[in-house]
């Protein structure tokens, strides 16, 4: 009833082009954005920015990054936590050798550096393919944060190693650091993920979008066909970590507040990896479903016990949550392999014919 | 600065060959037990095309099964008849569970579940055994200690024990897990498996055993290197540092070759202890074993995508 589509036609192929060819797609998604924009940031409490709200949107971003690579482009990444990291410092040395500059630019402007070590750790997609990539990405992983530990040029040779993120104000409103307020966090990091993912999503439907399904799907043939194979899988690479440093230095700038190395080590990847895939690769909606299910399972894994009242001690929860994340991941690629966005769709055509079974 | 990379580590070399044997039997101790946990997964890549992640996770739960069973007063053998049991109780879950359901799906939903099932066997050994760091009950197992020091050229070369006997009862598994492969019939159903899943169908060669086989067989390997390396370093979660080391293993020999993972673990083994205390230590500021076997797999794949052994990838359209 509620989600009839018959009466809307169109009548150009720009209209059947365009974001929201069904009227209510574009109202569901206005619900969410007036939740997102208006209710939450009213009635949330300082718990609830800091443990789920400013994190799902930041790993969202960081898994729509590696959706645009391994989902669009099919070139498998567990890498994606160093080239957080890239983002990180690179974010962090800006703000600190340019204290002048506006910290949402340095923040936009520290992907553009994980994007060049991106490109540079992609090169070998071309010859290597499959799982030989997968794990050829590893060592970009592995010696990047290698690299974040050696290299003390990049936390101005602290003596604890660590970055810190230091209070940064526009027109005098403080934006990161201690006395931000989490709020103001919150809006920053939605605005850029709203900007981001409203570019991604126009990325992947037009040109270069139908270029990289195409790579994906049989690289040679897509080489056959007059895509070049060079431009396609390097800009995919490119954009992929652009988007995935930009979340980065979200991480660490807008909630973490400082950072070792071994913050950005190979289970962050995986954790970005895993919202991708459950989310579903090769869409822009599973990134956020994921991302939700992936950060607030564990935040609402630790609040259970206490409210039934089972005493149970926190080292014990923390194991207890790695098993169950472990079990739920295999559970859900067993129910739905394609992930929680294919089960939206799923959902929605069933309400569009509701209540007729076909 | 050239000097520094091409000339002085050879200098240094040759200056104390003693020294350097010493790096090489290290590297060799290490190699051979990369070697047998990419072992395990090349079996498992065979048969089933799963690339397992799980394969270095099952090295650490089993190690902390058989030590924790044996702390709850069990004896050492039978521990290790047990944890051998709990092995192939997981083998048979796993197939069951996981990996039934989603057969034909792609490649990465299948390598997906494996990262799923490590995260699970992580959680489960701590939740039941205790996430401390644990030692691994070597003196019960008769595990010999202490070492022989031989006198090359009149420098010093320290032998543990324990890396001998490492040594030996890797190369005699290894030895034992070709000569099965190669002589039982058994062992010919997986290699017809890994040559062509149909055919070997199509003659009657059960797939569910089979893969309840080879997991089983990943799983002895994995009790193996547990007891092995956790007597070198202990038992803990922070022993899965080295189920990465096994992935380069693979991508330098290849994902479907037996002897390219015993090559190529060898030769990592090895060549990234040298690299470590002759480039590594004096000039990056050491701890380059971290990434260093992966950059070394990426150079090599450059030149040969399927690795060093790997069947010959012919893309068709």
């Amino acid at each position: 009833m509620l989600y009839r589509t018959s009466g809307q036609f169109k009548t150009s192929y720009q209209a059947d082009q365009a974001l929201f060819p069904v009227r209510q797609d574009a109202f569901l998604l206005g619900i969410i954005l007036i939740l997102a924009w208006v209710v939450f940031p009213l009635t949330a409490s300082e718990f609830t920015f800091q443990a789920i709200l400013i994190p799902v949107l930041i790993f969202s971003l960081a898994s729509l990054g590696l959706n645009i690579l391994t989902g669009f482009a099919g070139q498998l990444s567990l890498g994606t936590g160093a080239f957080m990291g890239v983002g990180a410092y690179a974010c962090y040395k800006m703000v600190t050798l340019m204290p002048w500059m506006n910290p949402i630019v340095a923040i936009l402007l520290s992907g553009v550096f994980s994007a060049g070590v991106g490109v540079l750790f992609g090169i070998p997609s071309l010859r290597i393919k499959g799982f030989y990539l997968a794990i050829a990405t590893l060592a970009a992983q592995f010696f990047l944060v290698w690299l974040f530990e050696k290299w003390a040029w990049l936390y101005n040779y602290n003596a604890s190693g660590a970055i810190q993120v230091p209070n940064l104000d526009i027109f005098g409103l403080y934006v990161a650091g201690p006395l931000a307020s989490s709020t103001t966090q919150y809006y920053v990091v939605l605005v850029v993920v709203t900007l981001l993912t409203l570019l991604c999503i126009n990325l992947t439907r037009g040109n270069l979008g139908r270029t990289w399904k195409a790579t994906r799907d049989m690289d040679i043939a897509a080489e056959l066909i007059g895509i070049n194979l060079l431009k396609s899988k390097l800009l995919a690479f490119a954009v992929s970590s652009y988007v995935v440093g930009v979340a980065g230095a979200l991480y660490v700038f807008l909630w973490k507040g400082a950072a070792e190395p071994n913050v950005f080590d190979i289970p962050l990847s995986f954790q970005v990896l895993f919202i991708a895939i459950i989310g579903g690769l090769g869409s822009i909606l599973g990134n956020y479903l994921g991302a939700i299910l992936i950060v607030g399972l564990p935040v609402v894994l630790n609040l259970l016990p206490a409210l039934l009242g089972i005493p149970i001690d926190s080292a014990m929860v923390e194991h207890l949550n790695i098993m169950i994340v472990g079990g739920l991941i295999v559970f859900f690629l067993i129910v739905e392999p394609h992930g929680l966005a294919q089960l939206w769709r799923l959902i929605r055509e069933k309400l569009i014919i509701w209540p007729f079974p076909h | 600065m050239l000097a520094d990379i091409f000339i002085n580590p050879f200098v240094d070399m040759f200056a104390a060959p003693d020294f350097l044997l010493q790096v090489l039997w290290e590297g060799l101790v290490s190699g051979i037990l990369y070697a047998l946990i990419a072992l395990g997964f090349v079996l498992i890549f065979r048969s089933s095309r799963i690339f397992n992640f799980a394969q270095g996770i099952m090295v650490v739960f089993a190690a902390l099964t058989l030590v924790g069973l044996h702390a709850y007063g069990i004896p050492a053998w039978i521990a290790v008849a047990l944890t051998l049991g709990v092995m192939f109780v997981l083998a048979v879950t796993i197939e069951r569970v996981v990996l039934r359901p989603l057969v034909g799906q792609p490649d990465i939903i299948l390598f997906m579940a494996t990262i799923g099932i490590t995260l699970f066997l992580i959680g489960f050994g701590e939740t039941i055994f205790g996430g401390e760091n644990k030692v691994m009950i070597s003196e019960e197992l008769g595990i010999p200690t202490g070492d022989t020091v031989l006198e090359p050229w009149g420098g010093l070369l320290i032998l543990q024990h324990l890396d001998i006997t490492v040594v030996v009862v890797a190369t005699l598994l290894v030895g034992a897990l070709l000569a099965f492969l190669n002589y039982t019939r058994m062992g010919r159903a997986i290699r017809a498996l890994g040559d062509d899943h149909q055919a070997a169908l199509s003659v009657g060669i059960s797939l569910q055993t089979i893969w309840v086989l080879v997991w089983f067989i990943a799983g002895i390997i994995a009790l193996v290197t547990g007891i092995a390396w956790g007597a070198r370093a202990g038992v803990s979660f922070a022993l899965e540092v080295i189920a990465y080391k096994a992935l380069p293993v693979l991508m330098l020999g290849g994902l479907e070759s037996i002897t390219g993972a015993i090559v190529g673990g060898l030769m990592i083994g090895i060549l990234e202890k040298l690299f470590e205390i002759y480039w590594g230590q004096p000039l990056l500021g050491g701890n380059t074993e971290t990434w260093f076997a992966f950059v070394l797999a990426l150079i090599v794949l450059l030149f040969r995508p399927q690795g060093l052994f790997g069947e010959r990838i012919i893309e068709r359209v």
